[in-house]
């Protein structure tokens, strides 16, 4: 049996279904749009019912695309996903907003429970509820009440659950009652006040309060958090310490899980018979996997702290004090999380872009995201900093590799600026933008909640944007390994009949032989046939190669030119392969990495979307390959004049 | 004359004595934004913008383009 499990936002929604249904979740969607469709499985003496979580709305009607779910499911009794009863979650110390939308509810003849959640915080704010008038007043619906944050009143559910409801209402708010269409606003205002008439009445009833108390506590710590000055110091400090811990921190099981999948590679590669199935699994379907798995630290670390500041309530206020300053981009406050996260890594910055409700303000978050330099770029520009910016100080105190390294950073976000300006005019308002949004007070944080929307998150990833991860990057093992089978030969046997190659250690030889297989291959012809169309920016076919095989990951650049150049590839190689490059020359004479091809490579990794991880997240978060597309596009376009123009100035 | 929210300053009190209509006036209603109800601006952000209000023990975040939209008479310490 299907159980909806309904309820304004703030009400401790989350908190009761996973008092509820523990870890027993799955994640898909509701069919044919974007919103999320939590399941949870209930068993109540062998009985099974499966309670669906919607979003947390005040009222049945929409007020964000996300939301239609729950119009579209309760005025059809033909869909799929209309519930043959629903548990309603209000928050006892403000019942009067939260009877609005449960009796639209009940005056749909839907079978309800309601739950009168924070008991403790209505009873401590002075409001005292007469639950037995209430049931009068509602007499098919069972109540419970309940402090889901502690755990009290799971049983109490459970047994309401188990109870068989007869339906019979004649006292209904609005009889007869048929809801309004989605754009019938005047209908649905008028709506709404004649239920809160009826409900005040209710109110007035069932609510015998002393002297309500406002939340003293929330207001204090507010004047400190929303001050004009110290609100913004204390939001940095914290962004400041989130970033210190994802860096710092993440890197450690990354390292691991980097070691880890570098040695089963090796340790499979060495017993399985050589061949094909071997290079397949070893360095195509390892590697892939490892490439997925390794994201894993990053994006639970991140939904740990996210999680936090959204359930201690901080959230909305950042939401709150950085509202105006996104505005004018087509932003809105919430999308602060989503692009500082992204320069951690784009892919959890993009899936926290959900809490944005606007659906242009999340299109426009998303499709920047990418432009904040990411923590895998920093290998790439690291190598080409040291190749072509001396190591020299400016004004005296400052590094001039680091100012170029800032610099880099800035071009990210203000090009993040100028496009969002762009999108903003493209983009068509599909809805109307606005705020409203509740502040709720503060709270410490459920660690059980916290843990379970982390597992979530690595969930969705590894199963969703994970298999077109590992499909790309068997796909690029293929390019990168097969080629013309004559061609291949031929450049073999060019090299190992070459004088030098006699002179060569074994290892050198290796390293010379790879080298001239990716040359060889599919990825090599590629490389060479781009060689045309990037030369106006200064770079050669095997700056081509790394650029296609950096779709695997952009710190893969780094290791593709070290097999092009025979280099081992290893951390303490890269003096050698910065050697090897500064000497490389074109027929010319010229050196390939100079200033201008140099700075010209750094911009192209600033602006291309060369992850395809990132796209697989765009495409599970939009549900279609257009977004993904278009931004591919755009950041391509970007990445090619920004480079052209900068190699062109330059040299 | 009416004042609507958006005049307020932190501090201030009033009671609403309607919505105007507008594309938001039936949300503004759905979060309890009724005629007789009190409210209070509690904060401002730090451009002005958006403000914060108390509504039946509620902190509810608005911009002010949504706040005009809120008309409010009485009682109001200016």
């Amino acid at each position: 049996m299907k159980i909806a499990l309904l309820g304004n936002p703030n009400t401790g929604k989350s908190s009761i279904f996973n008092l509820l249904t523990g870890l027993r979740q799955s994640i898909g969607n509701f069919p044919g749009v974007t919103v999320e469709k939590k399941t949870g499985a209930i068993r109540i003496s062998g009985a099974e019912y499966s309670l669906i979580d919607f979003p947390g709305v005040y009222s049945i009607y929409p007020r964000t695309k996300d939301e239609e779910v729950v119009y579209s499911s309760f005025t059809n009794n033909q869909s799929s996903e209309f519930p043959e009863r629903a548990i309603y979650v209000a928050d006892a110390s403000n019942l009067e907003r939260n009877l609005l939308f449960f009796t639209q509810l009940y005056d749909l003849n839907i079978p309800l429970i309601l739950v009168l959640n924070m008991w403790d915080v209505a009873s401590k704010r002075g409001i005292e509820i007469d639950v037995q008038k209430l049931q009068q007043r509602f007499p098919d619906v069972q109540i419970v009440t309940a402090n889901a944050r502690i755990g009290l009143g799971k049983n109490r559910i459970l047994d309401a659950i188990k109870n068989q409801q007869t339906i019979s209402r004649i006292d209904k708010i609005i009889p007869n009652f048929i809801p309004a269409s989605k754009e019938d606003l005047n209908s649905q205002a008028e709506e709404a006040k004649t239920r809160f008439k009826k409900i005040k009445e209710i109110i007035s009833q069932v609510e015998k309060n002393k002297e309500v108390k406002t939340d003293n506590f929330s207001r204090k710590i507010d004047r400190i958090l929303l001050h004009p000055i110290l609100g913004y110091v204390i939001f940095i400090a914290i962004l400041l310490v989130v970033f210190q811990f994802i860096f710092s921190f993440a890197s450690i099981p990354m390292d691991f899980i980097d070691g880890t999948f570098v040695s089963l590679s090796s340790w499979v590669s060495e017993i399985m018979p050589k061949g094909m199935l071997s290079d397949l699994i070893c360095q195509g379907i390892i590697p892939g996997v490892g490439g997925v798995v390794v994201f894993i630290p990053q994006i639970a670390l991140l939904f740990f702290f996210i999680s936090i500041l959204e359930e201690t309530g901080y959230l909305a206020r950042v939401v709150f004090i950085m509202d105006r300053i996104m505005r004018p981009l087509g932003l809105n406050g919430r999308s602060v999380v989503p692009l500082m996260s992204s320069a951690a890594c784009a892919i959890p910055g993009i899936m926290s872009a959900r809490t944005i409700a606007d659906w242009k303000e999340r299109m426009i978050t998303i499709l920047v995201a990418p432009l904040m330099s990411c923590s895998a770029r920093i290998p790439v520009y690291t190598l080409l900093i040291s190749l072509v910016i001396p190591n020299q100080k400016v004004f005296g105190f400052m590094n001039l590799q680091g100012i170029v390294l800032l610099g880099l950073y800035l071009l990210g976000i203000v090009a993040a600026i100028f496009v969002s300006l762009i999108l903003k005019q493209i983009i068509g308002n599909r809805e109307k933008g606005f705020l409203l949004l509740e502040l709720p007070s503060y709270r410490s944080p459920r660690w059980m909640n916290i843990g379970i929307n982390m597992l979530e998150k690595v969930k969705v990833f590894v199963f969703d944007a994970g298999k077109i991860i590992l499909a790309i990057s068997i796909i690029l093992w293929v390019l990168a390994t097969f080629g013309p089978p004559d061609r291949m030969q031929n450049l073999e046997r060019n090299l190992v009949q070459s004088k030098e190659y006699k002179t060569l250690s074994e290892n050198e030889k290796q390293q010379r032989l790879s080298s001239v297989k990716l040359e060889s291959s599919y990825i090599g012809i590629m490389g060479k046939a781009i060689e045309p169309v990037i030369k106006p920016l200064g770079f050669d076919w095997k700056i081509g190669i790394s650029l296609i095989t950096s779709f695997a990951a952009r710190e893969v650049f780094v290791g593709s030119l070290a097999t092009i150049y025979a280099v081992n590839n290893n951390s303490d190689s890269n003096l050698k392969l910065i050697q090897k490059m500064s000497n490389e020359k074109n027929e010319q004479g010229v050196k390939i990495y100079n200033l201008a091809s140099g700075v010209s490579l750094m911009v192209f990794y600033v602006f291309a979307m060369q992850c395809m991880a990132t796209l697989a997240v765009v495409k599970r978060e939009t549900l279609s390959w257009k977004w993904p597309l278009i931004q591919i596009f755009y950041m391509g376009v970007l990445a090619y004049f920004g480079s052209f123009l900068s190699f062109q100035l330059l040299s | 004359m009416h004042q609507t929210l958006a005049q307020l300053h932190p501090g201030n009190k009033g009671t609403i004595s309607g919505i105007t209509t507008s594309h938001i006036s039936s949300k503004l209603l759905e979060l309890g934004f009724i005629s007789g109800t009190e409210v209070e601006v509690v904060f401002r952000a730090p451009l002005k913008d958006p403000i914060a209000v108390e509504l039946n023990g509620c902190l509810i975040s608005l911009r002010l383009d949504e706040a005009v939209n809120i008309l409010i008479e009485g009682n109001n310490q200016l």
